[in-house]
């Protein structure tokens, strides 16, 4: 996908959860947003993206939920 | 063919108070306020009538049901007295006779005798009422002054008004008021001139008239009647089932003969539309026999390439093989499907099933992504359950009704005049809505409030609401405390009542003057039963799923949830939106809301299903595009949706869809997406196939097979071949068996089968041990989740941003006689009331660019450009112009953008920028795609021509 792309949509994710109090929190919950309803796939790329570039576009809260929050768990392997 | 009793007046209202009376000698108990008439019918006594139905309140004008009621005076109008306790009432004796026998010569002397050859023989009450009053004979002859040459009005497409056979017992006028409420009837003249008018048009089709059919179904005689009955004859057998349009869920009784359907007559039991109906569902059925159905399979290896007919076996064949080839090559996740709404829960079902069973991923995604996704996701967070609260029913109730990016009159027509009627009897109106819709000012209704707020504003609108609930002291405490996360409403209310939150702040952004806003929030928050009804224009925006976590909260702070008359109501664009939802399309959950993570929930399905299945969430519709343009998604089914013309940006997903290796598309038609096919697979229409459909109020009604399948197969079977041929047997034998399964994994199903819907009629889940006979209303004494949560709704303004090159607005919708990509309505009559999608541009804007009405305009936004005609209207605000999405080749979603929401994708249909100029040519998209679309119809058409040799 293109990564322009998905930084926009992890920032919009951020611009609903940053107005909570509980900093932490909005992290744990940018990172679970994203755990519950991204694929893999596109998580791996954002994942990727921050690895390989110092200015990512991501808002500091997302990026650092991003960090600290999500990986890539060992899917289950249907045939 | 069995018909419907007819009470002659409506059941009374009042539910508590009994009376007895005694009636032709027979007592009989009944609810006050019954009148006599009713009263007679339930104790199987029939007194003759014209002018009462029991769809219309009683006229007492034909005189033909007097009655004699001992110690009364004269001959009381059984329709129009009601009960007593004690009465003594006699519905026959020789004076009663006379009387009727008179009433009925004045009738026949003045109507054709042609009862023979008319269309209405068999099913005509003048008819009926002449043989129970035993006329023999009309003293006054037949040569008088008479209405026998009165002209027929055939301009309407489904019925004809034939004057010279109309008695002016006004059936029709009351049903267009009070059934439908769009008074386009009336009585003109007086006496002997007395008749039916379209208003002060000189037909039907050029009047207000809506062509709900309410006073074809109210006429008593052969005056207004279905052309599909005067070309075919009565019809001998019905089928109760449920329309396959909009998301109101209305039973009809499909009349027939033999295979074929005469006429779809509303069901006055279905729990939805209680017998009323609209074009859609009454009339526009004929696409299911259309010419352009393809009905046998069709593959090709590429989109150049003509299309070859072949078996069944070998298209399926065909399509599994390439599956497996391109998983083979490209990986498991290389392919993905996508349902439909429009198709049943039972079908929707075996897709999802297929998608993670036998494809062995979650790449499967329904079209409600791009329509109610955002009410999934906010409704969950906030009540704990992804539906809407109520009944439609549950308006009767209402004393103030908010009305927030929904246009029921168009897209909900049966619920729209259902909520009419409440607004007649006098509850309040509020309506959000950037554009005049009819509800906004009609006959009889007026909004007490038009919230007229600029598109992408509704989450400021709905905290400055909550700003005036929470800072005026109006919030309902007792409930929140009881009913409510109380730390959660703290901090919201904390976080609403911030100045910057305030009507006064917030008017720059909406537009919207911070007076109504207030008086609005007051009304709501004050005025009783406060319900909030909403659509497409909540949830289609970048903050779709925000705002609809802020209708939730303004319900919850004003206690206006749990009870009749109150509650969160989307409503649903297609008929199946909660139904697809509900069975797991979407790629994170199983049927149920159940998350694939949880491993619970999975190792129930891996036991069922016996395969493995994936723990992450698939792919969503935009990113399977995205994912195609990329490289790394090749394959796709389609079932029922046509994402060329439905979804935003036409160019990049036909730049997705050209991308892939193989597009299977099973649908009815040719339609858009087909033009990238390389699978054919021929669907069938809700007449020809068994299953549920579940509408916008959780309500599950059957869907029954009248006809046999064109295609040779119903859908579920489609998807069933295509599972077995790729290694994994789906063998049901009925779509009941489908349904037991759905029931035994879903919880709030449990109690749902195909025995319980038939004594039932319709189920509204959750219906399980707990719910034996389903949910009315749902959160009554606590919230699905336990408590309900507050959520706060920061207001940020969309990407989408106008500027000097963009400086417009615009804004999509749908129009009453068209439904969704319009692929069926397109092939119906319909056409006639909407031949092409028009652009609406306020005259201020329209004169600056020096626009006139009809002229072709240029739409320019940033994802691309089309040209339509333009509408002069002042419906839209200045900056603001709106079209529709009923015709591929008008290219509305050419120009709306991929923005989305931020929780689910849901595109932003409702917010682009965009430039209008007059222009003398289409454009340059338009005349690819006139191209594109002839090279392609010249494919189908090869195939035509093969088979014919």
């Amino acid at each position: 996908m293109n990564i322009e792309h998905l930084v926009k949509m992890a920032n919009q994710i951020g611009d609903f959860f940053r107005s909570y109090p509980d900093q932490e929190q909005a992290k744990q919950d940018i990172a679970s947003h994203l755990t519950r309803f991204w694929a893999p796939q596109m998580r791996q790329q954002i994942l990727d993206h921050i690895a390989q570039t110092t200015d990512t576009g991501l808002q500091p809260l997302v990026l650092n939920a991003i960090r600290e929050h999500v990986h890539i768990k060992n899917a289950a392997q249907p045939t | 063919m069995d018909k419907q009793a007819d009470y002659g007046t409506p059941a009374s209202r009042v539910t508590d108070q009994q009376v007895t009376l005694e009636i032709d000698g027979r007592q009989i108990t009944v609810a006050a306020g019954t009148s006599i008439m009713h009263a007679a019918v339930e104790a199987g006594i029939s007194i003759p009538k014209l002018c009462a139905t029991d769809s219309l309140e009683a006229f007492g004008s034909c005189r033909l049901c007097l009655v004699e009621v001992e110690g009364r005076r004269g001959y009381p109008a059984s329709c129009t007295t009601p009960v007593d306790n004690g009465l003594k009432v006699h519905t026959q004796s020789p004076k009663l006779a006379d009387i009727r026998r008179g009433v009925m010569e004045l009738y026949i002397s003045d109507h054709p005798l042609d009862c023979l050859t008319c269309s209405a023989n068999g099913d005509c009450e003048l008819q009926d009422m002449a043989g129970a009053v035993g006329l023999r004979e009309v003293r006054y002859g037949y040569d008088g002054s008479n209405h026998l040459d009165a002209e027929k009005d055939v301009s309407n497409p489904y019925f004809q008004f034939d004057a010279s056979k109309c008695i002016v017992c006004s059936r029709c006028v009351r049903a267009c008021e009070e059934t439908q409420g769009t008074f386009a009837l009336t009585i003109s003249g007086r006496g002997f001139d007395s008749k039916v008018a379209a208003g002060n048009f000189d037909n039907f089709l050029e009047s207000e008239c809506v062509s709900c059919g309410a006073c074809v179904t109210a006429c008593p005689t052969a005056t207004l009647m279905e052309k599909s009955v005067i070309d075919h004859g009565q019809p001998e057998h019905s089928v109760i089932t449920t329309c396959a349009y909009c998301g109101v869920g209305c039973s009809f009784r499909a009349e027939m003969k033999g295979e074929q359907v005469i006429r779809m007559v509303p069901d006055k039991n279905g729990g939805a539309n209680h017998g009323h109906s609209c074009v859609k569902g009454r009339f526009a059925w004929g696409y299911a026999t259309h010419k352009d159905r393809i009905t046998t399979p069709m593959i090709r290896k590429s989109i150049q390439d003509p299309w070859q007919e072949v078996s069944w076996e070998e298209a399926i064949s065909y399509a599994a093989s390439e599956l497996k080839r391109i998983q083979a090559k490209h990986g498991r996740n290389s392919i993905g499907a996508i349902t439909s709404s429009r198709c049943t829960n039972e079908e929707t079902y075996l897709v999802q099933k297929l998608v993670r069973a036998a494809f062995g991923n979650n790449n499967v995604d329904t079209c409600a992504r791009v329509c109610h996704s955002p009410t999934g996701y906010g409704l969950k967070q906030t009540l704990g359950e992804s539906a809407g609260t109520q009944t439609f029913d549950s308006v009767m109730q209402s004393d103030v009704i908010m009305v927030i990016g929904a246009n029921p009159t168009d897209g909900h027509p049966v619920f729209g005049s259902q909520m009419k009627r409440r607004l007649r009897q006098g509850a309040k109106l509020i309506i959000a809505d950037p554009r005049a819709i009819d509800l906004v000012s009609g006959p009889h209704v007026k909004a007490d409030y038009h919230l007229k707020l600029r598109p992408g504003t509704n989450v400021a609108l709905i905290t400055a609401m909550a700003h005036v609930v929470v800072t005026e002291g109006l919030v309902d405490e007792a409930f929140v405390r009881s009913r409510c996360e109380w730390d959660s409403f703290e901090y919201w209310s904390e976080f609403v009542a911030q100045p910057e939150h305030s009507p006064e702040a917030m008017q720059e952004a909406t537009g919207v003057s911070a007076a109504d806003v207030r008086a609005a929030a007051r009304l709501f928050a004050t005025g009783g039963n406060a319900a909030i009804y909403y659509g497409l224009g909540v949830t289609e925006h970048s903050q779709g799923s925000t705002m609809v976590m802020g209708i939730a909260n303004l319900a919850m702070a004003t206690g206006n949830i749990g009870r009749e008359g109150v509650g969160v109501n989307p409503l649903r664009g297609q008929n199946n939106v909660q139904g697809s939802c509900d069975m797991g399309s979407f790629p994170h959950e199983f049927p149920g809301y159940r998350h694939v993570s949880d491993d619970a929930t999975r190792a129930l399905f891996e036991n069922a299903w016996g395969r493995p299945l994936d723990n992450e969430p698939g792919l969503r519709i935009p990113n399977m595009l995205d994912f195609a343009i990329d490289g790394s998604f090749k394959a796709l089914y389609c079932e029922g949706e046509d994402i060329a013309q439905s979804d935003p940006n036409t160019q990049h997903v036909t730049h997705a869809l050209s991308s892939m290796e193989c597009v299977i598309v099973q649908d009815l038609f040719l339609n858009e997406t087909a033009m990238y096919a390389h699978v054919f697979l021929p669907g069938c229409s809700f007449l020809e196939k068994s299953g549920t459909f579940t509408n916008a109020e959780r309500r599950i009604s059957p869907v029954r097979r009248v006809m046999t399948p064109k295609n040779g197969y119903e859908d579920w079977q489609v998807t069933a071949m295509l599972s077995e041929a790729l290694g994994y047997p789906m063998p049901y034998q009925h779509a009941s068996e489908i349904l037991d399964e759905i029931a035994r994994l879903t919880p709030t199903f449990h109690g749902v089968s195909a025995q319980r819907l038939e004594e039932l009629g319709s189920i509204q889940w959750p219906c399980n041990e707990e719910h034996p006979t389903g949910t009315p209303i749902m959160h009554v004494d606590e919230f699905v989740r336990g408590k309900g949560r507050f959520m706060v709704t920061e207001y940020v303004p969309t990407s989408e941003k106008v500027n000097s090159k963009y400086p417009l607005i615009l804004t999509t919708g749908r129009i009453l006689s068209h439904y969704n990509v319009g692929a069926q309505t397109r092939r119906t009559e319909n056409v006639a009331w909407h031949p092409e999608d028009r652009v609406e541009i306020h005259p201020h804007d329209a004169e600056d660019r020096g626009i006139a009405d009809g002229d072709w305009v240029g739409i320019t936004s940033r994802a691309g450009n089309t040209v339509q005609r333009a509408q002069i209207s002042e419906r839209v605000q200045p900056g603001v112009i709106y079209t529709t999405f009923h015709h591929p080749e008008s290219g509305a979603n050419v120009i709306t953008t991929d923005n989305s929401d931020w929780a689910t994708n849901c595109p932003e249909f409702k917010v682009t920028a965009v430039e209008v100029t007059r222009v003398t040519q289409l454009s340059e998209w338009q005349r690819n795609y006139q191209e594109f679309s002839d090279e392609q119809i010249a494919l189908a058409q090869q195939r035509d021509e093969a088979r014919v040799e």
